[in-house]
């Protein structure tokens, strides 16, 4: 059955996010053929909302307001709820962000409806859309649907394929006005920490550095590695906790989860914590003295050695055949 | 004050994992606290001690989950609660919000802390969903907080940013990790927490009614991911194995 889909974009630093590309290739599948439209937020967004329509919305609503300027879970839940009011889809597809994750159990609560979180893959199956998400610190995968009602879904960045892009596609893209009363919680400072440059969780290659990068001096040999791959600089909580880098690096349960095609795991022992982050990168190398060392566990190739050897040679290789 | 916090009895997932008849075996699987709960509970222990009030800790759960009522006691909570989920035929995310929400109805609070994920289950939707039920702001993931009178001032956590944020109580809010750590159960602890109050309740003493809780969604299936073969370990000389290692990335797995 042909349904309306709803897929909120967020954007970043005046970029659309990947995983916003990605929600609307998961739209178009719950859909059935039905609409998929999308929803911007924010204070000047409307510049935005044509490349949603290139990569498959067939529609836009922006609704822009100063106070959606910042993200608040009252302003955007205020927002989200006149849009849904009025346009009534019978699905909504947010990315599983820091605020999808914050925003849409909210939502789901006042719309009374179920809410699958975290999905990272979905097929349809008879009259139903089945969604894939992984439990379990990632030890295990269930599948799970949405019994009637409204689908609601949070889709992980990186695990469903957006469409292609395409610049002749055309759509309606409108103006709504929401109003917005009073905000509950106010947001008086962002600090940024995130460096700029590749976002860790849409990142294809990521070069992580844990506690065995033994100080800061020591993540400069994986920065120039992941320079020469195009790649982002990740992290372990034991690298963050000794300082050696900052926290917005961290990857794992608490942090980042990452799927990249390539993720390269240096001095990182493989707790399950940081293996809930990471663990479905697409492949796995592991540089580690420790030949016990859990990481090996999931490695798809294995370096046995001391990282300040391997990865200034990994570096030299890849600078010969990358030219 | 009156603090509260809602915890979950979790499978350790350091543990091993096994399926049968699409479940998660829980055979010989050891159940702790979740961690990010720790959290919540240390917090609102630390809140305790500079404003005064009573800590409790609330979880929907079978009667195995007494365990880790007590463990929370012992850290210094003052009474707990176990909403038994016995007469549940099925139960998610939204069951669990409701029957908190019910327990809540009538109960004056200032800050409700949960933790900002549940590692089993993994969705962070319990405590946004709960507070939405009550009419409160949340704010998650946070890392920092200081309560002034009813003002509240937090720091979160965004994906690695830091968000200074000003509220009010009162607040329902998760622990993300970082926001301190968590105490262990002292000995004279865990012999206190055995006396102190743990009340349970059925849904019934709720006025709860099992169907207007049911869950919205279903678990379809339930496995394990294909078994990784097991990885490439190189050897040889050093170089030999870097340049072996950018061949194999280059021409077998092909992601350079
Ligand atoms: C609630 C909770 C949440 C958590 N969340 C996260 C999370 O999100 N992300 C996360 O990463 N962790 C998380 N942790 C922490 C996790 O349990 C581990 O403590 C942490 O991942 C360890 O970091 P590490 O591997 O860098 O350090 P270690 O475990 O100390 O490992 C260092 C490794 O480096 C190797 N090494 C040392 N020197 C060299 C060298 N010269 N060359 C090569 N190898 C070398 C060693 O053999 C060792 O294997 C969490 C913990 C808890 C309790
Ligand atoms: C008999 C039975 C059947 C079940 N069937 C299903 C099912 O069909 N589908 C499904 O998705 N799940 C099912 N569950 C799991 C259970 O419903 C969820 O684990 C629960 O709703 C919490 O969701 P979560 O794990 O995503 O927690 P999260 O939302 O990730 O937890 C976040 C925070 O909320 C608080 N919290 C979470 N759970 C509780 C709780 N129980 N009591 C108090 N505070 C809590 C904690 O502070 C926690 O840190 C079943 C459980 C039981 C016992």
């Amino acid at each position: 059955m042909a349904k309306k889909v709803l897929v909120l974009a967020e954007s970043r630093d005046g970029a659309l996010r990947n995983v916003s590309f990605e929600a609307i290739a998961a739209a178009k599948e719950i859909s059935g053929g039905g609409e998929v439209f999308a929803v911007l937020c924010g204070d000047s967004v409307q510049s935005l909302a044509n490349e949603l329509i290139h990569y498959g919305a067939d529609r836009v609503l922006v609704a822009e307001n100063e106070k959606l300027a910042n993200y608040t879970t009252d302003g955007y839940f205020q927002a989200l709820k006149q849009i849904i009011n009025d346009e009534s889809p019978e699905a909504i597809v947010f990315g599983h962000t820091s605020l999808g994750k914050d925003l849409s159990p909210r939502l789901a609560a006042r719309l009374e409806s179920g809410l699958i979180s975290d999905v990272t893959g979905l097929e349809q199956a008879g009259e139903n859309t089945v969604f894939t998400r992984p439990v379990y610190s990632g030890k295990a995968f269930e599948k799970k649907l949405i019994n009637d009602g409204l689908i609601f879904v949070t889709v992980r960045p990186n695990n469903i394929s957006p469409l292609e892009k395409d610049e002749s596609r055309t759509g309606e893209v409108k103006s709504v006005s929401v109003e917005i009363k009073d905000l509950r919680t106010i947001v008086k400072e962002v600090v940024r920490k995130a460096s700029t440059g590749v976002d860790l969780s849409e990142a294809k290659i990521i070069v992580a550095g844990g506690r065995g990068v033994k100080s800061e001096d020591g993540f400069k040999p994986l920065q120039e590695l992941a320079d020469v791959l195009g790649a982002a600089v990740g992290a372990s909580r034991g690298a963050c906790d000794a300082d050696y880098c900052d926290y917005s690096l961290q990857i794992g349960q608490t942090g980042k989860v990452v799927t990249p095609d390539l993720y390269i795991a240096c001095g990182i022992s493989g707790a399950i914590q940081h293996l809930a982050g990471m663990s479905n990168s697409k492949v796995i190398v592991a540089i580690n003295k420790d030949p016990e060392a859990s990481i090996f566990s999931v490695a798809d190739y294995g370096i046995v050695g001391d990282l300040f050897e391997v990865v200034p040679l990994l570096t030299e290789e890849f600078k010969k055949v990358l030219v | 004050m009156n603090i509260f916090v809602i915890l979950k009895r979790t499978f350790d997932t350091e543990e091993k994992i096994s399926v049968s008849n699409n479940k998660i075996s829980e055979d010989s699987a050891e159940f702790i606290i979740n961690p990010y709960d720790e959290y919540a509970i240390e917090e609102a222990i630390t809140l305790k001690d500079a404003h005064g009030g009573t800590v409790t800790v609330v979880t929907v759960g079978d009667e195995d989950s007494e365990k880790e009522l007590r463990t929370a006691l012992a850290m210094g909570a003052d009474q707990a609660v176990l909403i038994s989920n016995e007469d549940l035929d099925s139960q998610d995310q939204y069951t669990t919000s409701s029957v908190l929400a019910a327990y809540f109805k009538d109960k004056e609070y200032d800050i409700i802390l949960g933790g900002n994920v549940a590692i089993d289950n993994g969705t962070g939707q319990v405590g946004p969903r709960l507070a939405e039920l009550l009419d409160i702001p949340h704010v998650t993931t946070i890392t920092k907080i200081e309560i002034n009178g009813t003002a509240v001032n937090i720091e979160r956590d965004v994906e690695g940013d830091l968000e200074k944020i000003e509220t009010t109580l009162p607040l329902l809010v998760t622990a993300q990790q970082g926001l301190n750590e968590p105490r262990y159960p002292s000995l004279p602890g865990i012999m206190k927490a055995k006396k102190k109050p743990l009340e349970t309740l059925e849904l019934d003493d709720l006025d709860i009614d099992e169907d207007d809780v049911e869950a919205k969604t279903k678990t379809v299936e339930v496995y394990l991911p294909p078994k990784k073969e097991a990885g490439k370990i190189l050897s040889g000389d050093t170089a030999d194995q870097v340049k072996e290692l950018v061949s194999l990335l280059r021409n077998e797995a092909k992601v350079i």
